[in-house]
C-alpha cells in the first residue's frame, strides 16, 4: 500500500500522506458492444443481456449478448491479425512491449473510471477495486511487457553435423474464457502473456461483469494494437463459451472459473482440435496454523484469507486447520474479527466486504451454511443472510470442523470460515492433501524446519509461509491436481502461450 | 526499493532521453564530430532502447532451486555485485553511457562513471536527467577527467567491485592489470578489433558493396567493429574494388550539422595523425592506394575516404586497428584458407560473411573466432542480443541477459534439514548450527575478491566463449 503521495523527488519519495481516491460520479456506461477489429459490433442475432448491480440490485445496462456466428466472426479477424506478413507478426518484439507498457499507462490513467465500473458491476468494496486489483493489472501489464524482446529459443549442440536451434514462436489465436470475481485482472493475466508472446486474442468476459473487459477493448483500440490483435465477445457459456471451447480455429484456450465447466471446456479443446488447455479453477485451500505461531499475524491472515473479495476467491482460506494447543484461542480471535468485519456499500470507505455475485451463488452458499449446521458443527457467529440487505451474508465462522462435512469438503465461495483441530504435522500434512483440489496453501510457524518441511509436503501450486495471498507478477500460480493445469504469471507463463519449433539444418560433410 | 521499480525508473529515464533527444543528439554531434542525423537515429535510438530492453529484465532475475545430493535445500540468488566503475570511450560516448549503466542499474548495483575526456557533456546532461527521473542519490554518480588520474583511480579503487572499460586494447590490459593488482575486482572489457567481413563470389554484390563500405566508414571509421580487413573471393576481386572506389568517392564529407554529410571529423589530432601515419606505411609497404590517402585540407581534422587494393596480411594496415576511414581489400581463394586468415589475429570483435550459400554461411559463421558473425548484413546490433570479443578484443558480453549475469554475484545457499540429519559425516558438517535448526553452506563472494562462480551451470559460462550470429532475412515474421 502507498505511505507516500506517490511522487519521488531528488530520490526522496514525497511523504505527504494521500488523498483517498474517489469513484466516478453517476458514471455513464460507453462500452456495451462486441468488440471485433477495434471496431463495436451488435449481435448477429439482435439479442442484448442486462447485467446488474448486485448491490443495488438494479439493472446497470444492455450489452450486446455473442453466440456462435459472433465468435466465428471474432476468430476470423483474430486469424486474418495473425496471418504471416500482417503488422502484428511485423513488428518487433519490442514493440509489443512498448504497446503493452503504453496500455499499461491508460489504464493507470483511467484507473478510477475502471475501478469504479468494476465495484458497479462485481460488488466488491470500491477501494480494494482500485487498490488491490487496479494495481494488480497494471503491474501484470508492464512485467509482460518487459519480456516480450526476450522470448528466446536455444541454440542446441546435436550429434551430426548440423546446426540446430529452437524458435519459441506464437501458438496464434488464442481464446480467453475469464470469471466474475475478479473480472479485469483476470484477463489481463491472460492478455498480457499471450500478447507479449506474439498470439491474437478472442475473450469471451463472465456474463455477469462484462464492463471493465469492453471499456479496455476501448483502451487497446487507442493505445494503437492492430484491428483484430484483441476481440472480445460478451455472452454466455453455453454459447459463445461452448463455440469458442470446439472452435476449430482457435489453437489455445485460457479458462479461469469453476472445476466443473473447467472439465467441459478441457473435453471440447480435446474433441474437437486438440487445442491448447490452460485452466485455474477451484480451491478449497489448507491455512496450517502452528502452535507456536505468531497467533496475530496468523488470525489476521486466515480472516483476509477466507472473507476476502466477499469469500470469492480460487485461493480462499476455506479450510483453516488448527493446532490442538491454541485452537481455542484462534477460534475466540477469529470469531472476534469477523464479528467487526464491517459489511455495506461498496462505494463507502469503510466498507470491507460487499455483497454475493448474484441470487444463484447467495443460495448455494446459505445451503451450504445450512448443511454445516446440520451436519454438526459449531456455529460461532453470522450463519444467514442480512435481513433486508439483498445478497449481503453475515460474515460466518464455524468451528469444530471436521474433514467428512461438506463444509469442509466443498469450495463455498462465499464469507464462511470453517476452523479444524490438528494434533500434528504428519497429520496435517494428510488431511490437507486428501482433497482432489491443490491451489494453495498456507501455514504459519516460526520453526524454519516445519515450514520447509510442510512446502514440500503439500500439494499446492502455491505455498505461502506466514502470510496470505502474497500474488506477484513475477511468480508463478496456478493448481495442482483438479486445481487446473499450466501456470499464470511469472515466465512459466510464457511457456503457455508459445509453441517450440526446432529448426535442425543439414550442413555439407565436404568442404569445397 | 521493488526490483520492478528499478526497471520503472530505467523506462522512465528512456522516456526523458525521448524528450530531450534532439538536444542529445545536438550535444553529441557538437562534442564528437558525428553526422547529427546519424546521432539522432542511431545513436539515440539505440539509447533509449537499450534502456527500456533492461527496465524490462529488472524483475526477471532468476536464481534457482537446485536438487542437490543430501538432504538439502538449495537455491542461487542472483545479488547485484555493488559499486560498479564504468569507463567510456569517445566514439559513440551516449550509446556507451546506456550501455554500461543500463544493466548495472537494472541489477541493483550503484555506479561511478567516467566518460572520455573528449566528450564529456552528454554523459553529464543524462547526470541532470537521472536526477530528474528521481534515482535515489548516489546511484549514478558521474566523474569527468583523464585515463592516467581518475580512469586509474577507479581501476585500482577497493572500494569499486567491478569495472566495466570500452576502449583500446593497450589500455583494458592496464586496467585488468590494475583490478588484478588491487582488489581482484571483476572486469568486463570492450575493446579493439580488426574485423574480417568475407564476401563470396556468390553474394549480391551492389548490397555487399555498400555493406562493406559502411561497416568500415561508418562513424568516421571510429567503430570497434569496423570491417576493416574485407576479403574478397578472386573471381569478383577487380569488380569489388571498382564499384568500392567509386562508393567512396561518393561519401559526403563536411560539417556534421548539414543533413546531407556522412562523415564528418575524426575526433582530435592525436587520432588524425595516428591514422595519416598508417596510411602512409600502407603505400609505404605496397598496397595499392585507390582513392583518398590525405587530410580534407581544411579547418578540422578531416580525412578524404580512402580505399586500399592489393593489401596482404603481412602489412600494417592489415594487422593494426585504424579508426579512421581507410578501407583495406584482400583477396582469397578458398573458404578454408580465408577462415585461417580471417581467424588469425589477436581481435576477435566481429566478424562478417556475404553469400547465398547456406553451407558456406554457417560454416564460416561457426569457424569464426569472434563474438558477433553477421551473416548478409552489418553492424547489426540491437539491445536483445549479446555483443563482447574472443580474444582480445574483449572479456565478457554487453546486452542481453548476459549482462546481467555478470552484473550480479550467485550466492547459493544451503539449508540442512535438523530432523534428516542421520549419517555420522552429516551430523558432523552440520553440528555447529543444529541448535540453530540451520546449517548455512554459503559460497559466494559478495565482498570477497575472487574469480566468479566457477560450479554449477554457472562454470559452464566461465568456460565458454558466447557468440553471436545475426542472419538478414528477407521477412521477419514473430
Amino acid at each position: 500500500m502507498a505511505t507516500t503521495n506517490g511522487t519521488v523527488e531528488n530520490g526522496q519519495p514525497d511523504r505527504k500522506p494521500p488523498a483517498l481516491p474517489r469513484p466516478v460520479r453517476s458514471l455513464e456506461v460507453k462500452f456495451t458492444k462486441i468488440f471485433i477489429n477495434n471496431e463495436w459490433h451488435e449481435s448477429k442475432s439482435g439479442k442484448k443481456f442486462a447485467t446488474y448491480n448486485p448491490s443495488t440490485l438494479e439493472k446497470i445496462c444492455e450489452v450486446e449478448e455473442g453466440d456462435k456466428p459472433d465468435v466465428d466472426k471474432a476468430v476470423e479477424a483474430a486469424q486474418a491479425a495473425f496471418q504471416r506478413g500482417s503488422p502484428w507478426r511485423r513488428l518487433d518484439a519490442l514493440g509489443r512491449g512498448r504497446l503493452l507498457n503504453q496500455l499499461a499507462d491508460l489504464v493507470e490513467r483511467d484507473r478510477t473510471v475502471l475501478a469504479t465500473l468494476e465495484t458497479m458491476d462485481t460488488g466488491k468494496p470500491f477501494l480494494h477495486a482500485f487498490f488491490i486489483d487496479l494495481e494488480g493489472c497494471v503491474k501484470t501489464l508492464r512485467y509482460f511487457a518487459g519480456w516480450a524482446d526476450k522470448i528466446q529459443g536455444r541454440t542446441i549442440p546435436t550429434d551430426d553435423n548440423v546446426v540446430c536451434f529452437t524458435r519459441h514462436e506464437p501458438i496464434g489465436v488464442c481464446g480467453a474464457i475469464t470469471p466474475w470475481n475478479f473480472p479485469l485482472l483476470m484477463l489481463v493475466w491472460k492478455l498480457a502473456p499471450a500478447l507479449c508472446c506474439g498470439n491474437t486474442v478472442v475473450v469471451k468476459p463472465a456474463e455477469q461483469t462484462p464492463l471493465t473487459a469492453l471499456y479496455l477493448g476501448s483502451l487497446i483500440k487507442e493505445v494503437g494494437f492492430p484491428p483484430g490483435v484483441v476481440n472480445i465477445v460478451p455472452g454466455f457459456g453455453p454459447t459463445v463459451g461452448a463455440a469458442m471451447s470446439s472452435h476449430p480455429q482457435i489453437s489455445k484456450l485460457a479458462f479461469t472459473g469453476s472445476t466443473e465447466v473447467g472439465k467441459l471446456v478441457k473435453e471440447a479443446a480435446s474433441r474437437s482440435n486438440l487445442k491448447r488447455v490452460t485452466l485455474e479453477l477451484g480451491g478449497k485451500n489448507p491455512c496450517i496454523v502452528c502452535a507456536d505461531a505468531d497467533l496475530d499475524l496468523a488470525v489476521e491472515c486466515a480472516h483476509q484469507g477466507v472473507f476476502f473479495n466477499q469469500g470469492q476467491c480460487c485461493t480462499a482460506a476455506s479450510r483453516v486447520f488448527v493446532e490442538e494447543q491454541v485452537y481455542a484461542e484462534f477460534v475466540r480471535r477469529s470469531v472476534e474479527y469477523a464479528k467487526k468485519r464491517p459489511v455495506g456499500d461498496p462505494f463507502d470507505v469503510r466498507t470491507e466486504q460487499g455483497p454475493q455475485i448474484d441470487q444463484k451463488q447467495f443460495d448455494k452458499i446459505l445451503d451450504l451454511i445450512e448443511s454445516g449446521k446440520k451436519e454438526g458443527a459449531k456455529l460461532e457467529c453470522g450463519g444467514s443472510a442480512m435481513e433486508d440487505r439483498g445478497l449481503f451474508i453475515k460474515p460466518t465462522v464455524f468451528s469444530e470442523v471436521t474433514d467428512t462435512m461438506r463444509i469442509a469438503k466443498e469450495e463455498i465461495f462465499g464469507p464462511v470460515q470453517p476452523i479444524l483441530k490438528f494434533k500434528n504435522i504428519e497429520e496435517v500434512i494428510k488431511r490437507a492433501n486428501s482433497l482432489e483440489y491443490g491451489l494453495t496453501a498456507a501455514v504459519f510457524t516460526k520453526n524454519l524446519d516445519k515450514a520447509l518441511k510442510l512446502a514440500s509436503a503439500l500439494e499446492s501450486g502455491t505455498v505461502w509461509i506466514n502470510c496470505y495471498n502474497a500474488i506477484y507478477a513475477q511468480a508463478p500460480f496456478g493448481g495442482f491436481k483438479m486445481s487446473g493445469n499450466g501456470r499464470e504469471l511469472g515466465e512459466y507463463a510464457l511457456a503457455e502461450y508459445t509453441e517450440v519449433k526446432t529448426v535442425t539444418i543439414k550442413l555439407d560433410d565436404k568442404s569445397p | 526499493m521493488d526490483a520492478s521499480e528499478r526497471g520503472r525508473l530505467l523506462d522512465k529515464l528512456a522516456d526523458l532521453v525521448e524528450r530531450d533527444r534532439a538536444v542529445l543528439a545536438t550535444m553529441e554531434s557538437l562534442n564528437g564530430g558525428k553526422p547529427f542525423l546519424q546521432a539522432f537515429y542511431v545513436d539515440l535510438q539505440g539509447v533509449i532502447k537499450t534502456l527500456r530492453y533492461y527496465a524490462g529484465w529488472a524483475d526477471k532475475i532468476h536464481g534457482m532451486t537446485i536438487p542437490v545430493d543430501g538432504d538439502y535445500f538449495t537455491f542461487t540468488r542472483h545479488e547485484p555485485i555493488g559499486v560498479c566503475g564504468q569507463i567510456i570511450p569517445w566514439n559513440f560516448p551516449l550509446l556507451m553511457f546506456a550501455w554500461k549503466i543500463a544493466p548495472a542499474l537494472c541489477c541493483g548495483n550503484t555506479v561511478v562513471i567516467k566518460p572520455a575526456e573528449q566528450t564529456p557533456l552528454s554523459a553529464l546532461y543524462m547526470g541532470a536527467l537521472i536526477k530528474e527521473a528521481g534515482f535515489p542519490p548516489g546511484v549514478i554518480n558521474i566523474l569527468p577527467g583523464y585515463g592516467p588520474t581518475a580512469g586509474a583511480a577507479i581501476a585500482s579503487h577497493i572500494g569499486i567491485d567491478k569495472i566495466a572499460f570500452t576502449g583500446s586494447t593497450e589500455v583494458g590490459k592496464l586496467i585488468q592489470e590494475a583490478a588484478g593488482r588491487s582488489n581482484l575486482k571483476r572486469v568486463t572489457l570492450e575493446l579493439g578489433g580488426k574485423s574480417p567481413n568475407i564476401i563470396f563470389a556468390d553474394a549480391d554484390l551492389d548490397y555487399a558493396v555498400e555493406q562493406a563500405h559502411q561497416g568500415v566508414f561508418f562513424n568516421q571509421g571510429q567503430c570497434c567493429t569496423a570491417g576493416s580487413r574485407i576479403f574478397v573471393e578472386e573471381s569478383i576481386y577487380e569488380e569489388f574494388v571498382r564499384r568500392s572506389v567509386e562508393r567512396a568517392k561518393r561519401r559526403i564529407v563536411g560539417s556534421p550539422f548539414d543533413p546531407t554529410t556522412e562523415q564528418g571529423p575524426q575526433i582530435d589530432k592525436k587520432q588524425y595523425n595516428k591514422i595519416l601515419e598508417l596510411i602512409q606505411s600502407g603505400v609505404a609497404e605496397g598496397a595499392k592506394l585507390e582513392c583518398g590517402g590525405k587530410g580534407l585540407g581544411r579547418k578540422g581534422f578531416f580525412i578524404e575516404p580512402t580505399v586500399f587494393s592489393n593489401v596482404t596480411d603481412d602489412m600494417r594496415i592489415a594487422k593494426e586497428e585504424i579508426f579512421g576511414p581507410v578501407q583495406e581489400i584482400l583477396r582469397f581463394k578458398t573458404m578454408d584458407e580465408v577462415i585461417e586468415r580471417a581467424n588469425n589475429s589477436d581481435f576477435g570483435l566481429v566478424a562478417a560473411v556475404f553469400t547465398n550459400d547456406i553451407n558456406k554461411a554457417l560454416t564460416v559463421s561457426s569457424a569464426m573466432q569472434a563474438g558477433t558473425v553477421w551473416i548478409n548484413c552489418y553492424n547489426a546490433l540491437n539491445a536483445q542480443s549479446p555483443f563482447g570479443g574472443f580474444k582480445m578484443s574483449g572479456n565478457g558480453r554487453e546486452m542481453w541477459q548476459c549482462r546481467t549475469l555478470l552484473c550480479n554475484v550467485v550466492e547459493t545457499v544451503s539449508l540442512c534439514r535438523q530432523e534428516t540429519v542421520t549419517a555420522q559425516d552429516m551430523t558432523a558438517f552440520c553440528a555447529p548450527q543444529r541448535r540453530a535448526g540451520l546449517s548455512t553452506h554459503q559460497t559466494f563472494l559478495h565482498g570477497n575478491p575472487g574469480p566468479a562462480v566457477s560450479r554449477g551451470e554457472f562454470g559452464l559460462r566461465e568456460y565458454s566463449e558466447v557468440k553471436t550470429v545475426t542472419v538478414k532475412i528477407p521477412q521477419k515474421n514473430s
